[in-house]
């Protein structure tokens, strides 16, 4: 079973609209007995990185996720959920985030030097630089829609990026059983929908 | 480099599509979720629906057509239509919606916009724009176009973006249902003036248009249209493969 993690983090349908196109063994849940008897866990996310770990940590839900992570199971953080893999964030303050993946959150505005728009939204070509089981299903050069300001920085989990401005922004991530994408899978049409139908092969293979 | 998006859109009245041409003369056009899979299947980059519903209790028959489009599509959606108050924000965004979009209601309370923007992020506010030209000066119309009122087009956008809209569309009044191209010289007015990214809308009648709509004005970053989609008159996949054969970056459909 799919676990879609439910911390208060807003709109879920999209999300768990597209998994049920794979499978219908997915639920909702803030329950931490559901994350423990799931096969893959997903961590979605919209707002901000402060709210959502303080919500993380005050239900409880973070200890269960990094539990699960460590006994083998697959784990797929979308946008903000990606973030919230890495060790800090600096988004309007410095956070600690959950430490599964090494590298930290910055502002884009910090480190752009040519002129593009700030949130980077919209629809942006994926270069996988290092396959990984995610990859499995999509080519060089599909498009994904991303919709962010801050983006990940120092990681050595890197598999696949765009190109924004003078900025290379990490669009997929996975180090062991942790994956993450920035963008939206289940707003990237079919090519998101062919990332999660690997993320769910991982889960059966765990 | 971010790809230029096609938009279809979406008018929804009573749980049903429909389109205006030059905003009379409505027409049943097909089942919303229908419409949207279709979409999504030839390559529509976003969808946008307008709730042109005037009761409160179809108000809810379209938030429920909003709840199974986002479960069965899955792409970006825009809402607009009706939309004046952060509650309005609130049950759109809850059942699917990415963006929402506001007009009227942004005319008679700007701080509308800074508020939603504060509340759910710039990104998911989007200032949607009726415009015309009075005496040679870009005026914008409130009411779905039918009141005029003296606010000038180019401020109002360059005051939309401070307050905090994430983006805005521009829908020329008249290039509206004329389908003889998009309105190159508003955009391009517009365009100059904000950084936010502008969709243009209103006078597409065919495939040149569009190549023209992002050759002419650089600064647009969507076309939007309605009936020559809805029709079948402009297939999004032929579009997006002369658009690409134009030079124009898009998000090509897989085969």
């Amino acid at each position: 079973m799919i676990a879609i993690v439910d911390y208060g983090a807003g709109n879920l349908h999209s999300i768990s609209g597209a998994v049920k196109t794979l499978t219908d063994d997915v639920i909702i849940t803030s329950e931490k007995d559901v994350l423990l008897s799931a096969s893959g866990i997903i961590l979605p996310g919209v707002g901000a990185f402060g709210d959502a770990i303080e919500k993380l940590r005050d239900t409880g839900l973070s200890e269960v996720i990094i539990e699960r992570v460590q006994s083998g199971i697959p784990l797929l953080g979308v946008c903000l959920g990606m973030q919230l893999l890495f060790e800090k964030s600096f988004e309007y303050g410095c956070h600690e985030g959950l430490g599964l993946l090494k590298g930290e959150i910055a502002p884009m505005a910090d480190d752009l030097t040519q002129k593009v728009k700030v949130p980077h939204m919209g629809w942006n070509a994926l270069e996988i630089q290092k396959e990984c089981p995610l990859t499995k299903y999509i080519q060089n050069g599909d498009y994904v829609y991303y919709v962010h300001s801050f983006y990940a920085k120092g990681l050595d989990s890197l598999n696949a990026g765009s190109e924004y401005g003078n900025l290379f922004v990490p669009g997929m991530v996975s180090r062991d059983n942790v994956f993450g994408c920035q963008f939206h899978p289940e707003k990237s049409g079919g090519v998101g929908l062919n990332i999660l139908r690997a993320f769910l092969e991982v889960t059966e293979h765990a | 480099m971010l790809a230029k998006r096609i938009i279809p859109c979406l008018d929804v009245r009573s749980g049903r599509v429909v389109k205006g041409v030059n905003f009379e003369g409505l027409r049943d056009i097909d089942d919303p979720v229908t419409l949207a899979e279709y979409y999504n299947a030839a390559g529509a980059d976003e969808l946008v629906f307008y709730d042109i519903t005037a009761s409160a209790e179809h108000r809810g028959l379209f938030t429920d057509v909003m709840k199974r489009v986002a479960e069965k599509v899955f792409i970006p959606l825009t809402v607009g239509g009706g939309i004046s108050s952060l509650n309005d924000f609130d049950r759109v965004l809850k059942n699917g919606a990415d963006k929402v979009s506001v007009n009227s209601s942004a005319i008679k309370n700007p701080s509308l916009i800074r508020e939603a923007a504060r509340h759910y992020g710039d990104q998911c506010v989007v200032l949607s724009m009726d415009v015309k030209r009075v005496n040679g000066v870009f005026k914008v119309f409130g009411r779905g176009g039918r009141d005029q009122t003296d606010i000038n087009a180019v401020e109002w956008a360059q005051k939309g973006q401070e307050l905090g809209a994430g983006e805005i569309v521009l829908n020329s009044m008249d290039a509206d249902g004329v389908r003889g191209g998009f309105d190159i010289e508003m955009l391009n007015a517009i365009c100059e003036k904000v950084t936010i990214p502008v969709v243009a809308s209103g006078g597409a009648g065919n495939i040149e248009h569009f190549i023209d709509l992002f050759r002419l004005a650089p600064g647009a970053d969507a076309g939007l249209a309605a009936s020559i989609f809805h029709s079948k008159e402009v297939s999004i996949c032929d579009l997006k493969e002369q658009l690409h054969a134009a030079g124009v970056p898009v998000r090509r459909i897989q085969k």
